[in-house]
């Protein structure tokens, strides 16, 4: 399956061979490669547009638990980005961000979420992540971590290093279009419709 | 409006709309020497600047959100990544719905109209199809048959290129095809339980190439149709057929100018055509000596009702009163299933076309006393897919939870869904139609429609059909339905009027004037000059999308015209 990796040489030299076969126009050529092109290196240290310090912090911190990986994966740069630009996000965010802290200090007398010990953290992600404990008490917390699960997730699975963890191997271009025979044979036999 | 400026010279041919009609009447006519003038709402396309095949999502700060999250809050009218100009809403240019219907409208304002990012399954109709009147008592027949525009679906799919095999199956015919691509291996399983079913499931016919065609390169393989295809490997009327056509010379394009009137003269013909020029605000008009309005099915309606004058005081050739009626989208209806045989399966480059490989053409056209009238296909989904916004939603709401044992479960998501969607055929009835709003004009002054819409008996029916065969397709296949797919639909499960985007019927055709308002060539009853090319004359709604239908007729409708303009007679 090697020569089907994901590899923007590998696409650029099908396309290029496809097109040779075809007459690709320069444009579109150029095209291809610009969208094929190495994303820029980031430089220097993102600054948050919307968030505080301490809520980009939080963030980070809270992504990173949700989704391991996350936090590489730029989900706090991403959720910020977004929040900036959309006030009902903004106030999803930073709304529940403020609603984790008071519930820490709440509960264990820290002053916020990200200063709180791990098992302390967990104990309450326990509650919040799933539906079934909705509460009066507990409904903000469970809704604001809804959003933070799908954004976190939205921002890894879409990051170089998601889209590698789950095996997706296109965006690549083919020259013919061929199926591994394991892959077919594999799936015969477990389905037993063979 | 101070001053209306009109072109000196008379255009010989003016066609109002580039999508897949529009594209190929001014292919045929300018490839038959004649001069055309091209009216488009939208602006030029240039696919090199405006196509973003082969992105990643981390490409963008946003990741296709939208620059203010658009995506999270159901306010983005079409995938970052696609190809542009596609809406549910046009901002300044709205539509409106009788009480107590729904119904919705997806416009393309661009040349190449909504052919640059559709999802290119080129069906042919059945012969039975041209006759539902004969075969059910439902509906009326066409005024043409199968014999009469079987060598345009030959020259459209030999122009445009169209994957397929030969199968001999009476709901399918066999066409001018290249060699299709091999299934990917959902859609294996799904050919083996349906062989299991007595269902047909055969290699689907995609206007894509296999082999290079005119100048267009083959398909590399990325599955990324939906956002415009750089190497036009794919049909889209932009690059097919209006951009070699430029290069003619013969066709002059009128971008950002959206008709508002036909103008006929004491004779009933068409002698100009208004429109308002998008970048000045101002009305022109150009003269004609013939006009041929492909601006899709509804759109072709509007302009036509709104051409209102004293000898056609309902509208432009609507003496019959036809127009706006008849109006059908097709029955959608979805499921999809998790497939057990799929988890664990190898991780390979399952891209492909931009599309099904493998398709489910309807198989029971000659079975007596069925539960509802006409049939369907079933388009099939699956596979790798490139990971994207939103992809993981349904796991994280499924699964809740966080943690390396959340992530192991959307990885254990990842591939093994597949889904099935019906497509199915609509009877018009009186229910379903479009009209103009008397209360309501766009941003340019210009009377805007009004839709109703109604579901009847025999597609609540079918919709059943659909979910029975495709619960036995999933467990067949060893796999469990997981939920209804149509993203947009009513109680029973059924899609919403429009959202198929197979709109049609409102200018239809047929022998008698009187229940028609354009004769077998598409020319309408009460002015000569003047031809529909788009999805508006078909006279039904069967169970295979119709742009290749549309491609077919407009070919003839095209070549006829040159004829008649030879001969003098418009
Ligand atoms: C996502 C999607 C998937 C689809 N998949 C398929 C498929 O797989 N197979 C299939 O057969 N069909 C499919 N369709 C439907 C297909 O796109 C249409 O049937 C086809 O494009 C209709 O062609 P048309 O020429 O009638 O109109 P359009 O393609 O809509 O073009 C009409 C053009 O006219 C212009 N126009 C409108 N009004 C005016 C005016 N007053 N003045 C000047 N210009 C005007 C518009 O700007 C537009 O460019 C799909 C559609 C969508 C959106
Ligand atoms: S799948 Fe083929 S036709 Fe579609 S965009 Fe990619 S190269 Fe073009």
């Amino acid at each position: 399956m090697s020569e089907n990796n994901v590899s923007r040489r590998t696409m650029l030299r099908n396309v290029a061979l496809a097109a040779s076969l075809g007459g690709l126009p320069a444009d579109a050529a150029q095209h291809v490669h610009n969208a094929a092109a190495e994303d820029k290196k980031a430089t220097g240290v993102y600054k948050p547009k919307l968030f505080t310090p301490h809520e980009f912090t939080t963030l980070a911190s809270l992504s990173e638990t949700i989704i391991p990986g996350a936090r590489a994966a730029g989900a706090a740069e991403f959720i910020d980005l977004l929040a900036a630009h959309n006030d009902e996000l903004a106030a999803i965010f930073t709304g529940g961000i403020a609603w984790l802290d008071r519930e820490m200090l709440r509960r264990h007398n820290t002053p916020d979420y990200v200063g709180a010990k791990p098992g302390q953290q967990t104990a309450l992600l326990d509650l919040i992540a799933y539906r079934k404990n909705d509460s009066p008490e507990l409904g903000p917390g469970i809704r604001f971590f809804e959003w933070a699960r799908k954004m976190a997730a939205d921002a890894y699975y879409t990051s170089k290093a998601g889209i590698a963890e789950l095996g997706y191997k296109g965006n690549a271009g083919m020259t013919e279009f061929k199926i591994p025979r394991e892959a077919i044979d594999y799936a015969m036999k477990k389905s037993e419709l063979a | 409006m101070l001053q209306v400026i009109r072109s000196p010279n008379v255009h010989d041919v003016v066609v109002i709309g580039s999508g897949a009609g529009g594209g190929t009447v001014v292919h045929v006519l300018t490839g038959l020497g004649v001069n055309v003038t091209l009216i488009e709402a939208g602006p030029m396309l240039n696919p090199a600047k405006d196509f973003k095949e082969h992105m990643w999502p981390h490409q963008v700060g946003h990741r296709g959100a939208g620059d203010a999250a658009e995506q999270y809050f159901d306010k983005q009218q079409w995938g970052y990544f696609n190809a542009p100009n596609g809406y549910w809403d046009i901002e300044g240019e709205p539509y409106t719905t009788v009480p107590g219907t729904t119904f919705k409208w997806f416009r393309s304002r661009v040349i190449g109209g909504r052919t640059n990012h559709y999802g290119r399954i080129s069906l042919r109709f059945a012969d039975y199809d041209f006759k539902p009147y004969s075969t059910d008592g439902l509906g009326d027949d066409w005024p043409i048959t199968y014999e009469d525009i079987a060598p345009y679906y030959d020259k459209a799919e030999t122009f445009i290129g169209v994957t397929g095999t030969k199968e001999n199956i009476r709901s399918a015919p066999d066409g001018i095809f290249q060699t299709p691509p091999d299934p990917r291996v959902h859609e294996i399983l799904v050919k083996h339980a349906c062989d299991g079913l007595k269902i047909p499931c055969i290699p689907s016919r995609m206007a894509m190439l296999t082999k290079p065609l005119n100048g267009r390169a083959a398909c590399h393989y990325c599955g990324q149709c939906g956002r415009g295809c750089v190497t036009a490997s794919n049909y889209s009327s932009s690059q097919v057929q209006i951009f070699p056509a430029m290069k003619t010379g013969r066709v002059q394009v009128i971008t950002n100018a959206m008709a508002r009137e036909l103008i006929t003269d004491g004779t009933g013909k068409v002698v100009a055509v208004s429109y308002i020029d998008k970048n000045t605000r101002t009305e022109k008009q150009v003269r004609c000596r013939s006009v041929v309005v492909a601006a899709s099915a509804c759109e072709s309606a509007r302009l036509l009702l709104n051409s209102k004058s004293a000898r056609h005081a309902n509208g432009l050739a609507n003496s019959s009163g036809v127009i706006g009626r008849y109006l059908t989208d097709s029955v959608g209806f979805g499921l999809s299933g998790r497939i057990p045989a799929l988890e664990g399966l190898p991780k390979h480059d399952s891209d492909g076309f931009g599309g099904m490989h493998m398709y489910i053409p309807w198989w029971e056209y000659a079975k007596k006393n069925k539960e509802f009238p006409r049939g369907y296909h079933v388009e099939i989904g699956g596979g790798f897919r490139m990971p994207q916004l939103g992809m993981t939603h349904g796991s994280c709401r499924r699964h809740e939870g966080y943690g390396p044992s959340l992530k192991q479960k959307i990885a254990g998501d990842y591939g093994v869904t597949v889904s099935l969607a019906g497509r199915g055929e609509m009877i018009p009835n009186q229910h379903t139609y479009c009209e103009i709003d008397p209360a309501v004009v766009d941003r340019f002054g210009i009377p805007v429609l009004r839709f109703s819409f109604r579901w009847t008996e025999h597609e609540v029916r079918q919709a059943r059909h659909m979910q029975a065969t495709f619960q036995e397709i999933i467990q067949k296949m060893g796999g469990t339905v997981s939920g209804l797919a149509n993203p947009e639909r009513e109680g029973e499960g059924i899609s919403i009027g429009g959202t198929i985007i197979h709109e049609l019927g409102t200018v239809r055709m047929g022998n008698d004037p009187n229940s028609s308002a354009l004769n077998a060539y598409c020319q309408a009853h009460d002015a000569k000059n003047l031809f529909v090319a788009d999805a508006a004359p078909f006279v039904s709604n069967p169970d295979k999308n119709p742009t290749l239908t549309i491609t077919a007729l407009a070919w003839r409708t095209a070549e006829y015209l040159a004829e008649e303009l030879k001969k003098g007679n418009v």
